[in-house]
């Protein structure tokens, strides 16, 4: 092990190393709060939680409210934007997963898993590209050719349950953490 | 170089005093006055004088309009309409400002496709360019900051979709961007933060200015010719010649500056940003200012989220490499009659994704009976905007058979006076 070239640490190299290495700690400590400065403050996390009444939404209406300063978008599917959902095949979906916050992370894109109850989808309305707030679709203005939104900043369409069907966007729209207090009252958060 | 040059001798007291403690006098003396200059340098090179000037206008501006900047996501906006309206002289100041940014992309792209035509980049001044491309990412970083603080619809969604960009990074994208933002969406703390790295970045780029300047000053400046300066019959003092000719080009440059800030202040500003900044609602066509249209036409071409910021920081940092991608002896594209033409065909197409990053993503160019979509186009002009770095100046310089360059600087200037 003792290679005779070498010759043996002294105390002063053990000094050496030592003082080096709680300079470098001490320093990597008193950096991280000028680093951790910049991560969202306690006020901003306690204002995570979000309760609505979404019973003026009429079938083939979506309300768009506020939530983590993104928009949230609450739309009424009808019977035949649902059934539009459920006749998509898993293959043919660019992202596979749910992307559900209620659900564990690998479960299937299939419509029941990004809407618990099929009338009520809920989705976060920021393109998982690069954060634009899609356009709605209707009967009146179409939007792209999936029936659900299109986001006119870099063109990606998503389908009538949220999922993406045409890039940039390489995500389905996030569907956050939420429960139903009544039937018409929401919590997201 | 400096064989020849005349000597500083102070002659006052206070200059023999001030010499012998901190020589500022000589410094300014030797690399400003006789500093000795390539004769035949032509318009392109009055450009860097052009992009100290506007640095100066931007900085000064800049600290009179912080004077009465309120940076918080509820009163930046009102708080710019008061600048312009009742501040006195506030409207000419953050006019001042706003184009001065727009003149000073102007000029440092004439720049730096200044050096990319006469091969500046090359040896032995490749440090001199690489500064210089960090230079401009400086400032791309600081006109992209300053965007945001008008807080209108145009300064929220730039800044949602840049900082978005690096949420497409593995594993900590999200932590990121909620760190970038200070929150779960770009917002007050956002806006505070981007205020303050606004405000700094002007003396990091004075600072990277100064290095350039003495690197530049170390290896002496490139000329059109592209060959090395032989003596002193190659050179002119910088004063008065090139102070001269810098002032003379500066001022119709600053002609041009002053039309837009007097009769187009809005030309080249969205509409869009005189709305105040709705988080809820996205502007049906977004697009950033005019300087970083092809590099947004680039990150739309590209369907997939990851690889469009690849591309995107590709385009920025390729530049770097150039010194050691190039493989011709010879500089500038004057005596390279191959080179030359993929250099236009560059411009072209850095012109051509502007352009397309103007449209509407969707839009597609009718050509009598065909039509294209732009989307492939900017796909084309992309690929060429790399394949011009990493394929054809390492290639080119191997094929190309260069035309006969000058012995001296002073030739071909007295070939050409002995004719006329």
């Amino acid at each position: 092990m003792a290679d005779p070239e070498k010759p043996e640490p002294t105390r002063r190299d053990f000094l050496y190393v030592a003082t080096g290495t709680t300079g470098a700690v001490g320093t990597a400590c008193v950096a991280w709060p000028l680093v951790d400065q910049m991560n969202p403050s306690s006020g901003a996390r306690a204002d995570a939680v979000l309760e609505a009444d979404i019973s003026a939404v009429k079938p083939g209406q979506q309300q768009v409210l506020q939530w983590r300063g993104h928009p949230l978008i609450v739309r009424r599917r009808t019977p035949a934007e649902i059934a539009a959902a459920r006749n998509v095949r898993l293959e043919d979906l660019i992202d596979k997963l749910a992307r559900n916050a209620n659900l564990p992370e690998d479960a299937p894109a299939i419509d029941a898993n990004r809407a618990a109850i099929p009338e009520w989808l809920v989705v976060v309305g920021v393109c998982t590209h690069l954060g634009c707030t899609p356009a709605a679709s209707t009967a009146e203005a179409p939007q792209g050719s999936y029936g659900g939104w299109l986001c006119r900043c870099h063109g990606s369409e998503f389908d009538t349950a949220g999922r993406v069907r045409t890039g940039p966007a390489a995500q389905n729209l996030f569907v956050p953490p939420y429960a139903f207090l009544s039937s018409t009252r929401i919590r997201v958060g | 170089m400096a064989d020849g040059q005349p000597i500083y001798r102070p002659k006052h007291g206070l200059t023999r005093w001030l010499d012998s403690r901190l020589p500022l006098p000589r410094l300014v003396y030797d690399q400003f006055v006789v500093y000795p200059t390539p004769r035949n340098l032509n318009i392109w090179y009055t450009f860097g004088a052009m992009l100290a000037f506007f640095l100066a206008v931007q900085i000064v501006t800049g600290i009179v309009l912080a004077m009465h900047y309120v940076a918080d996501g509820s009163l930046a906006f009102a708080s710019v309409q008061n600048i312009v309206r009742e501040v006195s002289y506030g409207w000419l100041i953050r006019s001042l400002h706003a184009t001065g940014a727009t003149m000073f992309f102007v000029a440092v792209y004439l720049h730096l496709f200044r050096g990319l035509y006469y091969g500046s980049y090359k040896a032995p001044r490749e440090i001199v360019w690489i500064l210089g491309v960090l230079i401009y990412l400086a400032m791309v970083a600081t006109a992209f900051l300053g965007y945001v603080l008008p807080w209108g619809q145009m300064s929220y969604w730039a800044a949602t979709v840049i900082t978005s960009l690096f949420g497409s990074l593995p594993l900590v994208g999200d932590s990121l961007t909620q760190w970038l933002w200070g929150g779960y969406a770009v917002g007050s703390p956002t806006l505070t933060r981007f205020y303050a790295l606004h405000t700094l970045m002007p003396f990091v780029i004075c600072a990277l200015v100064a290095l350039h300047i003495w690197a530049l000053h170390v290896v002496g400046n490139n000329n059109p010719a592209g060959i090395d300066v032989a003596g002193e019959q190659d050179t002119l003092p910088f004063h008065p010649y090139f102070t001269v000719k810098d002032a003379f080009f500066l001022s119709l440059f600053v002609i041009v500056y002053a039309a837009l800030v007097f009769y187009a202040p809005d030309a080249l500003v969205s509409p869009d940003n005189s709305s105040p900044a709705n988080p809820l609602v996205t502007p049906a066509e977004i697009q950033p200012e005019w300087y970083f249209l092809p590099y947004y036409a680039m990150l739309r071409a590209i369907p997939f989220k990851l690889l469009g910021v690849a591309v995107l920081l590709g385009a920025f940092i390729s530049p770097l490499f150039a010194p050691w991608l190039d493989s011709s002896k010879v500089r500038s594209c004057r005596y390279r009659p191959l080179m030359r033409w993929f250099f236009w065909g560059f411009v072209a197409a850095c012109l051509t994704l502007g352009y397309i990053g103007s449209q509407p993503v969707a839009a597609v160019l009718h050509l009598g009976v065909a039509s294209l979509p732009l989307v492939w186009v900017g796909r084309c002009a992309t690929l060429y905007f790399f394949a011009y770095f990493w394929l054809v100046m390492p290639i080119l310089g191997r094929i190309e058979v260069p035309d006969p360059t000058p012995e001296t600087i002073a030739q071909p200037v007295l070939i050409k006076e002995g004719a006329a």
